[in-house]
């Protein structure tokens, strides 16, 4: 069985449909990328994988024993959260918290975990280092190193480069797939950078208020719909 | 300064005073860290007006003597009514706030002129007074502060994922509506207890302003919550001498103590700043 199996799966707000008809299916170890336009559904779909949001229609599966306590969020930044008084660490640490239940205190083992992710990430020199004022590259490797912390299955990601510089979007594109590959976490991202998109990607899904497309990578760079969005994006 | 301390803890009622108010600054404070980086920095203000007319309608009803068995309940009911406005009606968190403030302070000082008249009971209620604590209030006070502080460290961790980042805990399967309830009883439980020393204008500055002036300077929020406790007390205990010594009301002097101490720690971390640049300065006019 699948991962996260979406059968016939729609998301509304106060009865307007944001996105409708989704038939996908996550296999462990898979790369997905969820891509589309502004307002195509590609963060509500998170919320609903995530059960933060119940879906109008259809069903969201997890297979394999997957339990929502599993999942590894990195969410979109908050304002309140960019002037925090935080070290990197104890954010880090705050991602055991789940594994933790209604005991009050972290284990010897929590703490050995985060001190784990936070070398995988290589934010070992900042972990002391106040959280507000890390640069947006450093404070996304943090958040990724808790998000690690609370997940050993599954990692969802929502626009994870939203708002960093060339360099440092390149970096922690390759450290993502390198998080996919070693560890074979599955990855779901959701991404407005379609053309790194592919290249990352063992899957895309691309949503249009609809499902427009799910695929292998490769099959979907020759759809229609693969090479329309390409296309637009170069010509742009 | 010996001699006025011993003749200030000669009167009983001082005494119970400083006792109930060291107790309610430490876990404003504690509460209040969270509360300020939730951006939910007035919920003092608006739980303090709520105390205030029901403290108002208790006295007309004459339900009691102890007004604090009424307040508690009532204004916790209303932090939880808060809590669920923000976060799921069209009216925001800072506009819901507004309304039950002024609303509920229009009712207190009606409900009061009606019965007994506008008088110095009702500045008492507003701006403090250290003669308000009865003996009962204060064994009250030291067992809900008790409760306060050791649900505050049994929950520290959760306390510091909620406030963090709502939507990851939650996401990773953290019960977020429970500590979000927990911090609003919390407080509740908090303000009633403080109001009657600071008053209802100023209790809100217990929960704002040492979380603020420790933000000012430590960096990890383990040292901010630390720190900002160490803040609340010791401004508090100079408040009150302040107000002992100069005939002011307790509320305000404590206040003016925070004041004090915000601008101090916000000059701490603008000093160093300011000597490294005119270090630089020189340093450039050296080369030219």
């Amino acid at each position: 069985m699948a991962l996260i199996t979406c059968q016939g799966v729609s998301f509304a707000y106060e009865g307007n449909t944001a996105v409708e008809e989704l038939n996908f299916e996550v296999q462990n170890g898979d790369y997905l990328c969820i891509v589309g336009e502004n307002g195509s559904g590609k963060s509500t779909l998170i919320k609903g994988i995530l059960r933060l949001k119940s879906p109008s229609a259809g069903t969201v599966l997890m297979g394999e024993g997957l339990k929502s306590a599993e999942i590894g969020y990195l969410p979109q930044q908050t304002a309140a959260q960019k002037d925090f008084p935080a070290s990197a660490y104890e954010v880090v640490l705050s991602g055991r918290l789940s594994s933790r239940g209604i005991l009050p205190f972290y284990s010897r083992k929590d703490k050995a975990v985060a001190n784990e992710n936070i070398e995988l990430l290589g934010i070992e020199p900042i972990r002391t280092r106040c959280y507000r004022e890390l640069s947006g590259g450093q404070q996304q490797r943090v958040l990724l190193a808790r998000a690690l912390c609370a997940t050993k299955r599954l990692l969802l990601l929502d626009e994870p480069v939203a708002g960093l510089d060339p360099l440092v979007t390149h970096e922690l594109y390759r450290l993502i797939r390198k998080i996919n590959r070693e560890t074979g976490i599955t990855v779901i991202m959701v991404s407005h950078d379609v053309a790194s998109a592919v290249k990352y990607a063992s899957h895309i899904l691309h949503l249009k208020t609809k499902q427009a497309f799910f695929g292998r990578t490769g099959s979907y760079l020759n759809s229609g719909v693969g090479k329309a969005f390409l296309g637009g994006e170069l010509s742009d | 300064m010996i001699n006025t301390l011993i003749e200030m803890f000669s009167y009983t009622f001082i005494v119970r005073a400083v006792v109930v108010g060291l107790l309610v600054s430490l876990c404003a404070s504690l509460l209040g860290v969270s509360l300020v980086l939730k951006r939910y920095s007035m919920i003092g203000d608006g739980l303090s007006h709520v105390g205030f007319s029901t403290l108002a309608i208790a006295s007309a009803l004459e339900l009691g003597d102890t007004p604090l068995t009424v307040s508690v309940p009532v204004v916790v009911l209303a932090a939880f009514l808060l809590l669920r406005i923000s976060e799921n009606s069209k009216i925001k968190g800072d506009a819901a706030l507004a309304l039950i403030s002024a609303g509920s302070l229009a009712i207190g000082v009606s409900v009061i002129s009606l019965t007994t008249g506008m008088n110095t009971d009702v500045c008492n209620y507003l701006f403090g007074s250290i003669l308000a604590m009865s003996n009962d209030d204060v064994t009250f006070s030291v067992i809900l502060a008790a409760v306060v502080l050791t649900m505050f460290v049994l929950f520290y961790n959760k306390i510091f994922a909620v406030t963090f980042d709502e939507n990851f805990a939650k996401a990773t399967g953290v019960r977020t509506g429970i500590y979000n309830m927990l911090i609003a009883f919390l407080t509740a439980i908090t303000i009633v207890l403080g109001m009657r020393v600071m008053g209802t204008l100023l209790i809100s500055s217990l929960i704002i302003f040492p979380a603020l002036t420790s933000m000012r300077i430590c960096k990890k929020f383990k040292t901010v919550t630390i720190c900002s406790a160490v803040v609340s007390v010791v401004c508090f205990f100079t408040g009150v001498m302040l107000s002992y010594n100069y005939v002011m009301p307790t509320g305000a002097s404590v206040v003016i103590v925070n004041i004090a101490a915000f601008l101090l720690f916000w000059a701490l971390r603008i000093i160093p700043l300011a000597k490294l640049k005119t270090a630089l300065l020189r340093q450039r006019i050296k080369q030219l």
